[in-house]
């Protein structure tokens, strides 16, 4: 059984430029284009051609970046947004968590407004009222129920929202990322109350930026991007591909970033407080590769980092130390060590070289990471010393914590149930 | 055509949505207000003690028909600005209307036309609130109760198509161009002076310009104003003909109004 349908959906959204959104009445009545100023100068594709189908009694996740048109899909197939062209239909009762509380009344008592939501949400009026106290309950407002909707805190409004909107009991859920404003008590509860109805075999369609949750309670997956389909498929496998989209992306960024300004006229602006350093030694290029030896700047914590240095020696010096050191954004130390730490005697260097220093295995937390790099004498004295010149970001789907990612292995004695992550 | 007919079953099976925002509308109006549900009658009750003052008294009624006394004069403008306040707030309302809950057309599936129905519904118990007042006055004023004070309804009803055809037009077009409202404030005033609510249709200056006297025909309001009139303060038949036929422009209005409303509509949730 095929709860929801939706063949080849493109939503084209009209872009009405400044002149058109300023231009009035009497300016269209004068130059009797009334209708024409009602025509958009410039269109937006939200979303393009998209088909797929939702099986009845499983939650199917949406993902994507900002704007790739998760929200506008919903709102199309909930009926608020009509497509462009294609086809959406929806078999059962649809409930659309979009926006909690939308149409809550301030002025209002809690207790009024739940009945007006409620029947705006297509419950009758016995309905709410056998449910009343289960929704009052749930959004833990007992107390507050009777006052008016704008003395309520931001939170309890939300609650408010969800309460009755899960209580409308559709058979098809919609749930635009409303959890998001959730504390950490009550968010847990909805995911409760979601769980529950996966088990009553209802459907749920679930956008999210929370890709832990989507993985966790998803049968399948849709990434979505720029409002065309990219992968459809098993959470694990769309979560990933999805990822790796995104660590392309920032490292597009990277490189934006690092072509925008080059190295000798940053070092210009930041010598004085990031790079020191008497110069008889000079490290002149800092390059970040992967293992495989292309250029990087983002990397899984399982990847490996290479660090290369080409320095210049004017003259030939005999005292000489190679260090490196990653900081998190934080500040705080991740890693440091240098070559005379690891017992390195120093012989003699003059005119180019290369350094090279490989980091089999990050094994950080997400995050982003700053590089110092440095080349000084036994003693201290700097030779030329960079302090957080380079970045690059580790990009993880757990969200451990801490400063490192120990290597670590789980087990448990037959007495506890619990299950492997998926 | 019949998808008008479907949209109309469609907002039948809202009915209770409406009876709710009604009702919503009402408690929040005067939620915080000390009198509270009283203001419902006190509004017109201090609207008819101005007018009197200054109609009455300052300016004085200058038309025979009104019997040259201050009071029957006060009763006779508020038989028109009672009924004239409920269309002149429920247009000023619904040009706003789609905007203030903008949120409920983009969020919720909501069907759109419930709002400026909620509007011109909620001002209408007003209106009804304010009838009592006027009904009590009329024996104080010096009138008397006719039969046909029962033609009242009828009269209502041509004004309730009227007002929500009005309205449907009003309100959809203000989300495409902002300054109706501006527009539609001037063109009140204008409207309130060119319907025969501070003088009536027969007064003398209008009767002597033929110009005028079609000016006036034309505007459907005129007709139910002296609809009005000829029920509570004159105590003749209304004119049927003439009413009959600003019934049929309301309708007419209501349909075009509704059209374009509809053709509209899939514009809101992205423009309101």
């Amino acid at each position: 059984m095929v709860a929801i349908e939706v063949e080849n959906v493109t939503r084209i959204y009209q872009k009405y430029s400044a002149r058109h959104r300023f231009k009035t009445f009497k300016s269209a009545m004068i130059k009797g284009d009334l209708f024409k100023a009602l025509r958009p100068d410039e269109l937006v594709t939200a979303l393009d051609r998209v088909s797929f189908k939702v099986g009845k009694g499983t939650t199917f996740g949406v993902i994507g970046e900002n704007g790739s048109g998760k929200s506008t899909l919903l709102k199309i197939i909930a009926g608020i947004a009509k497509p462009t062209s294609g086809k959406v239909s929806v078999r059962g009762k649809v409930s659309a968590l979009i926006e909690l509380g939308a149409g809550f009344h301030p002025e209002i008592s809690g207790r009024e407004n739940v009945f007006i939501n409620g029947i705006m949400l297509g419950l009758s009026k016995r309905e709410i009222n056998e449910k009343f106290d289960e929704i009052v309950k749930f959004a833990e407002l007992e107390e507050f129920i009777d006052a008016p909707v704008k003395t309520y805190s931001s939170g309890m409004y939300m609650r408010l929202g969800f309460s009755i909107a899960i209580n409308v009991n559709p058979e098809i859920l919609l749930i635009d990322e409303v959890l998001a404003v959730g504390d950490a008590s009550f968010v847990p509860k909805c995911l409760d109350r979601i769980d529950d109805f996966r088990r009553r075999k209802k459907t749920i369609l679930f956008v999210s930026h929370d890709l832990t949750t989507v993985e966790k309670i998803c049968d399948q997956v849709i990434w979505l991007k720029d409002g065309k389909i990219q992968i459809i498929g098993e959470p694990k496998r769309v979560i990933d591909t999805y990822l790796q989209d995104v660590a392309l992306k920032q490292e597009e960024d990277f490189e934006v970033r690092y072509k925008e300004m080059d190295l000798e006229q940053r070092w210009e602006e930041e010598e004085r407080e990031k790079r020191w350093g008497g110069r008889e030694i000079e490290i002149t290029k800092v390059t970040l590769k992967g293992l495989d030896g292309k250029a990087k700047h983002v990397f899984s914590p399982k990847e490996g980092l290479t660090i290369e240095l080409d320095v210049k020696a004017r003259t030939k010096v005999k005292d000489f130390v190679f260090g490196i050191g990653l900081l998190n954004s934080k500040g705080v130390s991740c890693y440091g060590t240098n070559t005379h730490l690891e017992d390195f005697e120093p012989v003699s260097i003059q005119g180019e070289g290369r350094v090279v220093c490989k980091i089999n295995q990050l094994n950080l937390v997400n995050g982003t990471y700053y590089l110092d790099v440095a080349v000084h004498k036994r003693d201290g004295y700097p030779y030329d010393y960079h302090r957080s010149l380079y970045s690059f970001l580790v990009s993880s789907r757990h969200k451990d914590e801490g400063v490192s990612r120990l290597s670590h292995s789980w087990s448990f004695s037959p007495q506890i149930k619990i299950n492997p992550p998926k | 055509m019949l998808r008008l007919f479907k949209n109309l079953k469609e907002l039948y099976k809202y009915r209770m949505l409406i009876r709710n925002l009604v009702a919503r509308e009402l408690k929040a109006r005067y939620r915080g207000t000390i009198l509270g549900f009283l203001w419902s009658f006190f509004n017109p009750l201090l609207l008819m003690v101005i007018y009197t003052i200054v109609f009455g008294f300052i300016i004085g009624p200058r038309d025979p028909s009104l019997g040259g006394t201050p009071w029957l004069y006060a009763l006779f403008l508020f038989c028109g600005v009672l009924p004239w306040t409920w269309f002149s707030s429920s247009s000023l309302e619904s040009a706003n209307v789609l905007m203030v809950q903008g949120n409920l057309i983009k969020k919720v599936l909501f069907p759109s036309e419930i709002l400026p129905v909620v509007v011109v519904v909620s001002n209408f118990i007003h209106f009804l609130f304010g009838l009592p007042i006027l009904l009590i006055f009329v024996p104080i004023m010096g009138k008397t109760f006719t039969p046909f004070l029962l033609f009242l309804p009828v009269v209502i009803l041509v004004q309730f198509v009227f007002s929500l055809g009005f309205s449907f037009l009003i309100s959809s077009l203000t989300v495409h161009f902002r300054d109706i409202k501006d527009i539609l404030a001037n063109l009140l005033t204008f409207w309130f002076f060119a319907s025969p609510i501070i003088y009536p249709l027969t007064f003398a200056p209008i009767q002597n310009s033929a110009f005028l006297k079609v000016f006036l025909n034309l505007n459907p309001m005129t007709h139910i104003m002296q609809g009005y009139q000829n029920c509570v303060f004159f105590g003749s038949l209304i004119r049927w003909k003439r009413l009959g036929v600003t019934f049929l422009v309301a309708l007419l209005l209501l349909l075009v109004g509704y059209y374009i409303f509809d053709r509209l509509r899939e514009s809101f949730p992205e423009e309101v």
